[in-house]
């Protein structure tokens, strides 16, 4: 069975077509580079997605901190990932790359701020 | 009156980019002029990965993109920062008023680099009929009140256009809780990134009505619903194809709009349509020594091509401020 995706992983934005077997990605063509064939598989065989979103704060500078998961993790987890993300309350101030909470979800991912947060200055 | 040689308005991905540049290429005493109390401008909302793939090889989100950039602007103390400094007036002379705590001041630059980015079209851009209950935002400024303020502008959300960030705001509102009924295009093909439809809305199964228009937005107090209609090849509603969506909020996201109203101010010639300078190079205006970059200058789809161009204004101006 042969499959058409969108490759997301650029702007560039290639027209894919994913041959499968048995629910195996076998061939991969339309890419213009390697990155193609990996997402096709990994859409196909276990679709995943970084979470990008941002926590509440207390007592720092900014309002909500930016965050993200640093991998990807399975697109059916996202509305989980959501609910657990809405429950965090940072206090302590981070820098851009500082994890907010390790082993987020316990699947082996942390989920890390992408801005740096200070104390308020008054 | 203070002298500078060179003075860049806004602190963005463009205002500092040309900053670095021009430090780079020999100009030592740079004055960089922010709104803000933050530096990095727009990309400090857009929270989404995407950025960073062309510029520095590896998938970033807006801040993080932002962050090495201004960690870099620090560490030159060549490049006097001044955030929440609001430039009210700018003449031919390159002579520039600006609002700061504690008062007015007035400077001439010897060079002067316009990065003050675009603004977002609004509903009184694009026809559409109807009253103006409260309910109605520009994408971008959904985008700032979720990811800035932490608060959600609304429950159910039907999606006016389909540029990037009207895109990356379905798939925002839909992870926050909220419902969004509809992306309505009137064009027969996606104005964002195919990658944003894939990711932002296919992912999430929201319906895209390509071909389709909002023709009329319902409510008193609130939006309570918006008429759409398909429409043929010349934009016109198709008879008999209209339908109602119920929702309480509609976003707008049909495109952005250069904003050079200080060089207006100053005399710079700019399009009447696109609102950009109109001159014989790109990054140069009509007056000698001011030049412009970013999406003040284009609107660029990629905050990486943003860099890349004001990386070209900074050098241009540092080689005029050489030849002084």
């Amino acid at each position: 069975m042969i499959k058409q995706l969108t490759c997301i992983e650029c702007p560039v934005g290639c027209s894919l077509a994913a041959d499968i077997e048995n629910c195996r990605v076998v061939k991969v063509s339309g890419n213009k580079c390697p990155r193609g064939e990996a997402y096709a598989v990994s859409e196909i065989e276990n679709p995943v997605r970084v979470l990008t979103s941002a926590v509440l704060s207390r007592g720092l500078d900014l309002k909500m901190v930016p965050a993200r998961t640093d991998k990807p993790i399975p697109k059916a987890k996202l509305y989980e990932a959501m609910e657990a993300l809405k429950k965090i309350c940072v206090t302590q101030p981070l820098a851009a790359g500082d994890v907010i909470v390790p082993d987020f979800l316990g699947i082996g991912v942390d989920l890390i701020a992408t801005r740096e947060a200070g104390q308020v200055k008054i | 009156m203070i002298e500078r040689d060179l003075v860049i308005v806004g602190a963005g991905p463009a205002g500092m980019a040309a900053a670095l540049s021009a430090y780079e290429h020999g100009v030592r005493d740079i004055l960089l002029l922010e709104r803000d109390q933050y530096l990095g401008g727009i990309l400090n909302q857009c929270v989404h990965t995407g950025f960073g793939l062309d510029y520095f090889k590896e998938v970033l989100t807006g801040p993080e993109y932002a962050g090495r950039f201004i960690k870099k602007i620090r560490a030159v103390k060549d490049i006097e920062l001044s955030l929440r400094s609001f430039v009210v007036s700018l003449t031919k002379d390159k002579v520039l008023t600006y609002l700061k705590p504690g008062g007015l001041v007035q400077i001439k630059a010897g060079a002067l680099i316009m990065a003050t980015g675009a603004r977002e079209k609004t509903r009184e851009m694009i026809p559409i009929a109807g009253t103006r209950p409260a309910g109605i935002f520009s994408a971008g400024l959904a985008q700032k009140l979720i990811n800035i303020e932490g608060l959600l502008p609304g429950r159910e959300v039907v999606i006016v256009g389909s540029g990037d960030i009207g895109l990356i705001m379905a798939r925002r509102f839909t992870l926050e809780g909220a419902k969004v009924k509809g992306v309505v295009e009137i064009q027969k093909e996606t104005r964002g990134l195919t990658r944003n439809v894939v990711q932002c809305v296919e992912d999430f199964d929201i319906p895209f009505y390509l071909k389709h228009k909002i023709t009329r937005i319902y409510g008193r107090d609130r939006v309570e619903k918006v008429g759409v209609a398909q429409v043929d090849e010349n934009f016109n509603e198709i008879a008999g194809s209209r339908f109602d969506i119920t929702c309480d909020t509609v976003l707008i996201s049909v495109g952005l709009i250069p904003e050079n109203e200080l060089l207006e101010m100053a005399g710079v010639e700019l399009d009447k349509k696109t609102n950009v300078p109109i001159a014989k190079e790109v990054n140069k205006t009509s007056i000698d020594g001011v030049f412009v970059c970013g999406n003040a200058c284009k609107i660029y789809d990629l905050a990486d091509s943003v860099t890349r161009d004001s990386e070209l204004a900074g050098r241009m101006a540092a080689e005029y401020i050489k030849k002084q």
